[in-house]
């Protein structure tokens, strides 16, 4: 310290607890900011000190290896090329097998499941011909015949009921930067489709159509005209008025012109047609594959020891769940809330199923509800101004550690999308993410009702950095001494 | 049954969620069952079907039509309401407001620090439980910290100052409330020049006096470094006064350093002795009651009040040798002394205590090393001298530096106490300070009869309060003013000296 007084280069505070600390300091015209503040960690003072402990710092070694195994995460998430690549059944794509079901969100047991997952486990149960009443598939189910999986546990999402069965079509999607891959089925549509648990003869027609025709058709197009880009076409949507979750018209038609003319060189003119006429019809059909996409990016991310950044987020109607890099495959789950949002006529929360789905994967990478200031007429479900949608998106500007250049955001002077959720940052300011997301009828069959905004529970990132905190042996946290040193048990 | 009303607007396309919205406020209103608008596509004609709002109007439309029904009460409420959604799907959208409900200011350090375009200083002023996590975080992010909290264990102080030293950083407190960067106050801080005198203060108060008397001579101060109450405990070894010695040693805008703490541990006092020795420019230590011989053989120069050390000082930091330390009792001004005088026999008989509320810990805590050295221990028993910035008062109530009441009932009390003499006060100015600390004791003075009331304002006319007419409002109120507490104390002392008590018992101990 020479000439340059403590404070080199001229006093720039924060300002932590009493507002009567900044007067002083701005009266002498130094730049102040004083927080918002609240006590971090909802409060739990134990947590809020191992939160300190995993701070980037460089010289420290907890402070070295999180901020290095960030730094990690983020590269991979942003270097994440997802290619479309084929569509195959999943008993060949996922390897699932005789009675093998995957659904959306973290485990759950037939018992628990809600009446929209339930619907789909019976049709799916009959599409697949395991039953042949849907008494009988309830029963199949019941007796625990049927082996029931998380969708992410196969490299896998699926949007609301998210089931998966043996014979449904697959979207390949591959990670060209890391060999990752991410799958989903095919979008039915909306209205009653086996994903908000319907599974009537037009249900079971249209996924017979789907497996039968649809799947193979895109398939050979894939095959014959080679890869389709999806972070190009994501990006292209973005700046058209999609968010990659609730708004997905611009990426489906997008799909479309590109997937075209593969399509009708490669099948017979009445198939392309009817695929034609199908995507048509689906303004959601890019939703699958932007899951599927996002999936295939943030396995890439995942498994970095010390490493905070969320890999998952999802919903199985019942309870919410995150996993996080630097803990793996480990799911942190809460019980989970309706959305807030606007209803379809006839109905309102009452009738409401608690969120569910896989489809908050997008959120995870960064589009969805936080691209929201791409689709500013989404925050209208809660009421909000097109001003709340950019704010959204500079809202998760918070929580999130790097931008996306690859999703540029016009409207935020086209800033990346916000990437890379730290749970670190969520916990210690109480930010939750936010996400778009459609409500389904709580009685399997019905179908969406609604659509709103619903925000991640804090206690999912609580514990998974406590955890985290944990196998890492960072002094204070659960079976770590003072030392630092593991305590047996 | 019910009634129902719609209207068909043929091709006019709207965002469903934009009707969806619609739809939302006109179910809201009195008497409405049920409302819906959709483009009628044959799915949203299912819908509408599904909800009992398939009309008869409505059967013609198509995928480009839009449709607006409504279930009510009665048909004149169905009707308002399909007018009310045509006025909405009218309105002029393109003014909405732009006022976000969603726009928070951060609430991180991390957040903060990003805003700022970076940052090189945390004030932190949580509740004790929570202050060291936000410490940390400031550290890591190559903070210095200004820690105002208490109820921060000393486990936690030890380990935030050791990775402050591990980090060239400073950590100032917990429980500091007072500091000078670059001259920039932070806390409750005087206005005070910048010059060639570095302070380091284990004590607020005492902070404030050296630098107030510092100002006043002409002098001024280069760092004024709070280092907390705690720092030379034996657990805490004095590990941010030996980092503020550092810095100061090196910085070439400080000629001189003070030093100030209440007697440090042994260990801890040699340590820092042995710094202060390094620093290659003079030292003063005022170790408030500690032992000067032991300082002075440290080669530090020792001062055993707050004037002293300022006064030795501002010798020092001009190159000359300082003024020899007249000690505790001796040091008087000749002016105050015969103003005392004259008070003391103004005193009607059994007037015989010295009440002695203070609002600065340090500065009562100079008053009674001078009133015990001026009278001998057992006689200075005998009067009070409270801090009523000590924690035993200020749970639940405001810091006297900010309130007067209970200063201002303490002092009714003493008025009205026949034992009284002297009522011995402090008067602190500076940032954080209330903005008139003199009037309700000025107040609270009136009608006192003979009793002699004796003050020092801390503070400088450059302080929001002005030290001038803080003074001169005391001075209408017949108070005895002193340019120093160590001043105003033997003022105290004289009187009390010439008072013969009727009784040596020690006082009950007053309840807070």
């Amino acid at each position: 310290m020479s000439g340059d007084g403590l404070l080199p280069g001229g006093p720039r505070a924060v300002n932590v607890g009493l507002d009567m600390f900044a007067g002083p300091l701005a009266a002498a015209g130094v730049p102040v900011a004083t927080l918002d503040w609240r006590p971090p960690a909802e409060g739990d003072r134990a947590l809020g000190l191992l939160l300190a402990r995993l701070e980037d710092d460089p010289d420290d070694p907890f402070g070295r290896q999180v901020a290095a195994a960030n730094a990690s995460a983020v590269e991979r998430l942003l270097a994440a090329q997802p290619m479309l690549v084929d569509v195959r059944p999943a008993a060949d794509a996922l390897g699932l097998g005789h009675r093998q079901l995957l659904h959306s969100g973290p485990p759950i047991t037939w018992e628990a499941m809600p009446g929209p997952v339930r619907g789909a486990v019976i049709g799916a149960a009959l599409f697949e011909g395991w039953a042949r009443t849907a008494d009988e598939a309830r029963d199949l189910a019941a007796s625990g015949a049927l082996e029931l999986a998380p969708c992410h546990h196969r490299a896998a999402v699926g949007p609301m009921a998210g089931v998966v069965s043996p014979s449904m079509p697959i979207v390949v999607v591959e990670n060209a930067a890391a060999g990752t891959r991410g799958h989903a089925t095919l979008n039915e549509g909306l209205g009653k489709v086996l994903r908000f648990g319907a599974y009537d003869d037009a249900v079971l027609a249209r996924l017979r159509w789907m497996a039968g025709v649809l799947g193979p058709a895109l398939g050979s197009a894939l095959r014959h005209g080679g890869p389709i880009d999806l972070r190009s076409l994501t990006g292209q949507a973005l700046q058209m008025g999609d968010e990659g979750h609730n708004r997905n018209v611009a990426a489906t038609s997008l799909f479309t012109r590109t997937i075209a003319p593969a399509l009708v060189r490669s099948v017979d003119p009445p198939i392309a047609e009817a695929v034609l006429e199908f995507l048509r019809g689906n303004d959601h059909f890019f939703l699958n594959l932007s899951m599927a996409a996002c999936k295939s990016a943030l396995d890439a991310a995942a498994g970095i020891e010390g490493s905070t950044v969320v890999t998952a987020m999802s919903r199985n109607g019942v309870e919410f769940g995150i996993r996080l890099s630097g803990t793996g495959d480990t799911w942190y789950t809460t019980p989970v809330g309706v959305p807030d949002g606007l209803y379809f006529p006839g109905y309102g929360p009452d009738d409401a199923n608690p969120d569910l789905g896989d489809s908050a994967i997008t959120e995870t990478f960064g589009i969805g509800g936080f691209a929201m200031a791409a689709a500013p007429a989404i925050v209208r479900f809660v009421g909000g101004s097109p001003a709340d949608a950019l704010e959204f998106t500079r809202l998760m500007g918070r929580i999130t550690l790097a931008r996306n250049p690859s999703y540029q955001l016009p409207p935020l002077g086209f800033l990346g999308t916000p990437t890379a959720i730290d749970a670190r940052r969520v916990v210690d300011s109480g930010i939750a993410p936010v996400i778009n997301t459609g409500i389904a009828h709580r009685e399997a069959g019905v179908g969406q009702i609604g659509a709103g905004i619903a925000r991640a529970p804090l206690a999912c990132f609580s514990a998974a950095l406590a955890e985290l905190a944990a196998r890492m042996g960072v002094p204070g946290a659960a079976g770590v001494d003072d030392a630092g040193t593991e305590r047996e048990g | 049954m019910g009634a129902f009303a719609a209207r068909v607007f043929p091709n006019s396309y709207r965002d469903s969620v934009e009707l969806m919205q619609i739809a939302a406020e006109i179910e809201g209103l009195e008497g409405v069952t049920r409302a819906g608008l959709v483009m009628a596509t044959p799915a949203n004609r299912d819908v509408l079907a599904a909800a009992g709002l398939l009309v008869e109007v409505a059967t013609g439309a198509g995928p480009n039509d839009l449709v607006v029904a409504v279930a009510a009460e009665d048909d004149a409420v169905a009707t308002l309401a399909v007018e009310r959604a045509a006025a909405a799907l009218a309105g002029d959208r393109d003014n909405e407001p732009g006022g976000s409900a969603v726009v928070s200011a951060a609430r991180t350090i991390a957040e903060a620090v990003t805003e700022l375009g970076g940052a090189n200083l945390a004030l932190i002023s949580t509740p004790g439980p929570y202050a060291t996590a936000e410490a940390l975080k400031a550290l890591k992010r190559g903070l210095h910290v200004f820690l105002f909290s208490d109820n921060v264990p000393i486990e936690d102080e030890v380990e935030l100052k050791a990775l402050a030293r591990h980090k060239g950083l400073l950590v100032m407190g917990p429980d500091c409330g007072t500091a000078m960067l670059d001259g920039i106050p932070l806390g409750f801080a005087n206005a005070v020049r910048r010059g060639a005198i570095g302070l380091v203060a284990a004590s607020g108060t005492g902070l404030q006096e050296v630098s107030c008397l510092v100002h006043r001579a002409g002098a001024g101060i280069s760092q004024a470094i709070g280092v907390g109450g705690r720092d030379l405990d034996e657990r805490v070894g004095g590990a941010m006064m030996l980092e503020a010695i550092g810095r100061l040693a090196a910085d070439e805008a400080t000629q001189a350093i003070v030093l100030i703490s209440k007697p440090p541990a042994p260990a801890v006092a040699d340590r820092v002795l042995q710094a202060a020795a390094g620093a290659g420019k003079p030292v003063v230590a005022n170790f408030l009651g500690g032992d000067p011989v032991r300082i002075a053989a440290a080669g530090a120069v020792p001062a055993v009040t707050f004037e002293a050390a300022a006064a030795a000082a501002v010798a020092l930091a001009a190159g000359r040798s300082p003024a020899p330390d007249p000690g505790l009792a001796a040091g008087l001004e000749p002016a105050l002394a015969t103003q005392a005088d004259a008070a003391a026999a103004r005193l009607g008989p059994g007037r015989t205590r010295v009440r002695g509320l203070y609002s600065g810990g340090s500065l009562a805590g100079e008053a009674k090393l001078i009133l015990a050295a001026a009278l001998g221990k057992e006689r200075a028993a005998a009067h009070e001298v409270l801090d009523l910035g000590d924690d035993a008062y200020t749970v639940g109530r405001p810091h006297p530096m900010i309130d007067a009441r209970l200063r201002t009932e303490l002092i009714r009390e003493a008025v009205a106490d026949p034992a009284t003499a002297v009522v011995l006060l402090d008067v602190v100015l500076g940032h954080g300070a209330s903005p008139d600390p003199a009037g309700p004791l000025a107040d609270a003075l009136a009608d006192r009869g003979d009793i002699v009331a004796v003050a020092s304002v801390c503070g400088t006319d450059d302080d929001p309060q002005g030290r001038a007419g803080e003074e001169a409002l005391l001075a209408r109120a017949g108070v005895l003013l002193a340019p120093s507490n160590a001043q105003a104390a033997r003022v105290a002392a004289r009187i009390a000296a010439r008072l013969t008590p009727t009784t040596t018992a020690t006082p009950a101990a007053r309840t807070p």
